[in-house]
């Protein structure tokens, strides 16, 4: 087992990678609660693979990924792991993204069970026929639920307007028809493929001692066999640096609308620190450009265009990225064009140190106040892990960052031929 | 060991409370003023608590206030509304980086406290009124705030089952206010009320995080100059117990996916009451887990919903339950419901069904201490209540509620009123 001291934070990490594969990350904390997530590398974006064992690359229903986590709380006895985890004294959840599907568990007693309850719940599949027909009925209406959400149609609507082919334009429930294709079979092969221990990430974080913790993690993966190791052979297809739709426009039962625009990442294929300084760079840019303490703020506001939900964020990850910015707005129209407009003056125009000073400050306290949740440790730890990055550099990273190295990201992100906006008008 | 260590003191009209911990990377404070919910006020408060964070005498724009903020490693500054039973509270809230995991900064928390204090005490006026200007934006603002509520359908529907629940009651006040009563609120008014407020209102502050306690007690009384006052609010207990005469049914049409079926429950056992206990153990088992009967039956069973849930109101005495279901569903899914609080009542529960929801609702507030606002929100829930527990007490008091108990609180359980918000109606 090694383990690395972030001075700076004052957290030691631990980690260990098992035989199987199975990389495992601990970080002791003075907490009342244990918190764990195991995560798989594999979301709603690996749809066309060639699933282990055999010989033809295939693509699964949409919403795969996502009915495969509903699934896997199934226990072969027909009841569900939550039960278990309530009678440890813990809660339980899991969530899919684009390229994630992590389970986790907190608990402030029982940790040695709960810890051995994760992994075997998820290291066992028990789902059946029928069990599947039933979730449908479950996760339609999950579905539904989404359906009437309009800030995040707002933003799928962004990302299927920016690409023309790549499967993160496809919503990770998936749709009410797709997933009445989905089979146990197919959610088998799925699961076989994507879920050996090497393709995933154990992290443990809470009062704990990690020399007793890998110790019950290796004995737990000890009596199973994960010999059957295979590389994964995805298929991803090629994507243009060009948006496929300029803009579209959606309507809701809203009574304000709303309006987002979004610059398509051109080239989405870093990691490492790499990966961190082109996402922090594009962090600082959105926030020079538009945070609450600037002139553009304060135009848009006093031209009546945002309100207090107006926000920003950047989202990046191999394959694909992207700006969105935007909120509600009684104008779409002129909001959208203000800030394409914003955009480009920003572009033509110097970044003053002060304000660059000032938005690197406020990004620290903000990586300092997010480092407070346990859970957001977990999940964040395990996504830079995956992209070959270390959460708790950011702060050094951060401090290193000049205003030169923003100025390429700059002209680079925000091109003309990646811009898109979405809007949604009363129905 | 004690899981919470307070203390707290009283300097003039402010009572503070320090809770010391190392877990966090930030500092934590949290200014809340405490009135009554009456209609007359509710809409003033909502735009006082959105005008004092806007501006300053010294920072008299939302810019120059916010670079100050980012100048102070992003310190975040903000506000809400919120309710406690009958009362309405503005809470000022602000997160500040812990010095300790930054190079060469100093006094970061009493910086601060400081910009805090002259929120309230130094807010941008003109003569004996608020700046108009500054009143205008905000008046858009929380105008902007009260619509979306419509756009968020679950929260929608919450609101409009208050909205008819509680009809008589004053409970059921917007804590944002109303928009119809928002342009008759002149700046001069709102002044008038602010001093009212300054003056009159219960305040708490609340500072979580590493303090040097010696170095911040003695300021506070310089930042926040508030006059000693009687406090006039009662607590929780007084209560009238409501209980409903006959169930009343609300349906809405509009242009949506899914239906939302929430269904208000009054319970009459409020925080305090002997059977407190028993009504947290009640709800778990019947709807805030998901081993709980309203998951296993409704979702797991049935396959009616993705959520269906309920959660206890403890100033008010309510069970809420929650659920999103096809349209189509509304008799067989509001029937489910309704059997599984029968099910309570009959004792159709198992020891194991019980020691299962205490030991979550033990573990949900032992979790709860790991995090700084719902530290300050189990505290000032007793400030409010004018009842006082310890984690401890918290503990015991589920380990030690009985089975008898749960059925008397189910017996208590009577709906109130089922809201549903359904698609467009299709006249054939």
């Amino acid at each position: 087992m090694k383990k690395h001291y972030f001075s700076q934070l004052d957290e030691t990490i631990f980690f260990h990678t098992l035989d199987n594969g199975l990389k495992v990350y601990m970080l002791p904390k003075q907490s009342n609660k244990t918190f764990a997530t195991f995560t798989t590398q594999y979301g709603s974006i690996d749809n066309t693979f060639k699933p282990l064992n055999q010989e033809k690359v295939v693509t699964v229903p949409d919403g795969i990924a996502h009915f495969l986590e509903h699934k896997m709380f199934e226990k072969p006895d027909g009841t569900d792991v939550f039960h278990d985890f309530g009678e440890q004294g813990a809660s339980a959840n899991a969530f899919t993204s684009f390229n994630r599907t992590a389970y986790l568990f907190s608990s402030t007693s029982n940790v040695d069970k709960n810890l051995n309850t994760l992994i075997d719940f998820v290291q066992t599949p028990a789902w059946t026929d029928e069990s599947v027909e039933k979730e449908k009925g479950i996760i339609g209406q999950e579905i539904r639920m989404y359906d009437d959400n309009p800030d995040w149609r707002l933003f799928f609507g962004l990302i299927e307007n920016m690409y023309h082919h790549h499967p993160i334009k496809i919503d990770i429930a998936g749709t009410v028809e797709s997933i009445s294709h989905i089979t146990k079979d197919l959610l088998l092969d799925c699961y076989h493929t994507f879920y050996h221990p090497s393709n995933m990430i154990l992290f443990v974080t809470g009062p704990i001692d990690p020399e007793h913790i890998i110790h019950l993690i290796e004995e737990n993966q000890k009596k199973k066999d994960y010999s059957n190791k295979k590389a994964i052979e995805h298929v991803f297809p090629d994507e243009p640096r060009q948006v496929a739709k300029s803009e579209s426009i959606l309507h809701m039962a809203v009574q304000t609308p709303k309006c987002l625009i979004g610059f398509k990442e051109p080239k989405p294929y870093r990691s490492g620190k790499e990966l961190m300084k082109h996402e922090i760079a594009v962090n600082l840019l959105l926030e020079l450009m538009f945070g609450r303490g600037t002139e553009q703020y304060k135009t848009l506001i006093d031209e009546g265009l945002i309100d207090e939900s107006f926000s920003f964020e950047y989202t990046e990850e191999y394959g694909f990225g992207f700006s969105a910015i935007g909120g509600n707005t009684e104008q779409p129209k002129q909001l959208k064009q203000r800030l394409k407009e914003m955009v480009i003056n920003f572009k033509n125009g110097t970044i003053d140190t002060k304000s660059f000073d000032n938005a690197r400050r406020k990004r620290m306290g903000s990586i300092l106040r997010s480092l407070n949740s346990l859970d957001y440790i977990a999940n964040q730890f395990t996504r830079y892990k995956f992209n070959q990055m270390d959460l708790f550099e950011l702060i050094p990273e951060l401090e290193k960052l000049t205003t030169d190295d923003l100025k390429q990201t700059l002209h680079e992100h925000f091109s003309e031929e990646g811009f898109t906006s979405c809007t949604i008008l009363k129905k | 060991m004690t899981y919470i260590q307070e203390k707290v003191t009283s300097t003039g009209g402010l009572t503070s409370h320090l809770v010391q911990t190392d877990k966090f990377k930030t500092n934590t404070l949290l200014l809340q003023f405490r009135a009554p919910l009456e209609e007359a006020t509710v809409t003033k408060r909502a735009l006082l608590s959105y005008v004092l964070k806007s501006a300053t005498a010294k920072s008299p724009t939302s810019q120059e206030l916010q670079s100050r903020l980012d100048y102070l490693y992003g310190a975040t500054l903000s506000s809400a509304l919120s309710k406690k039973g009958e009362q309405h509270i503005i809470t000022f809230v602000m997160t500040i980086a812990n010095e300790r995991f930054l190079s060469n900064e100093q006094e970061l928390l009493k910086q601060a406290l400081s910009l805090l204090g002259e929120l309230v005490f130094d807010p941008l006026i003109d003569e004996h009124a608020f700046d108009s200007k500054t009143v205008d934006k905000e008046k858009r603002a929380l105008k902007a705030r009260i619509q979306s509520i419509y756009d968020d359908k679950m929260r929608y529907a919450s609101q409009r089952l208050i909205d008819e629940m509680c009809e008589n009651e004053p409970f059921h006040l917007h804590t944002y206010g109303y928009e119809k009563d928002l342009d008759n609120v002149t700046p001069t008014d709102l002044f008038e009320y602010y001093m009212k407020m300054i003056n009159e209102d219960a305040v708490d502050l609340f500072m979580i995080g590493q303090i040097d306690e010696e170095k911040i007690l003695p300021e506070l009384e310089h930042i926040f100059p508030f006059t000693k006052r009687v406090e006039k609010l009662g607590g929780i207990q007084n209560q009238d117990t409501i209980i409903p005469d006959q169930e009343r049914v609300i349906k809405e049409s509009q242009p949506i996916e899914q239906g939302k079926l929430n269904l208000g429950f009054r319970t009459n056992v409020r925080l305090g009451d002997p059977l407190y206990y028993a009504s947290q153990v009640f709800n778990g088992l019947f709807g805030a887990f998901p081993h709980s009967k309203l998951f296993m039956n409704v979702r797991e069973k049935n396959s009616l919903a993705y959520y269906c849930s309920s959660s206890y109101e403890s100033f008010k005495g309510f069970i809420i339950v929650m659920s999103g279901i096809e349209f189509s569903n509304y008799e067989k899914a509001r029937t489910i419901i309704i059997e599984q609080l029968s099910e309570i009542q009959n004792g159709a529960f198992s020891e194991h069904d019980m020691s299962l929801t205490k030991a979550l609702l033990k573990n949900s507030i032992l979790e709860s201490l790991d995090n700084p606002f719902s530290i300050a929100d189990i505290l000032y829930q007793q400030v409010a209540s004018k009842v006082q527990f310890t984690i401890e007490e918290f503990i015991d008091g589920i380990e030690n509620v009985t089975t008898e108990e749960i059925i008397e609180v189910a017996n208590q359980t009577k709906l109130d009123t089922t809201y549903f918000l359904q698609g467009a109606v299709k006249t054939n």
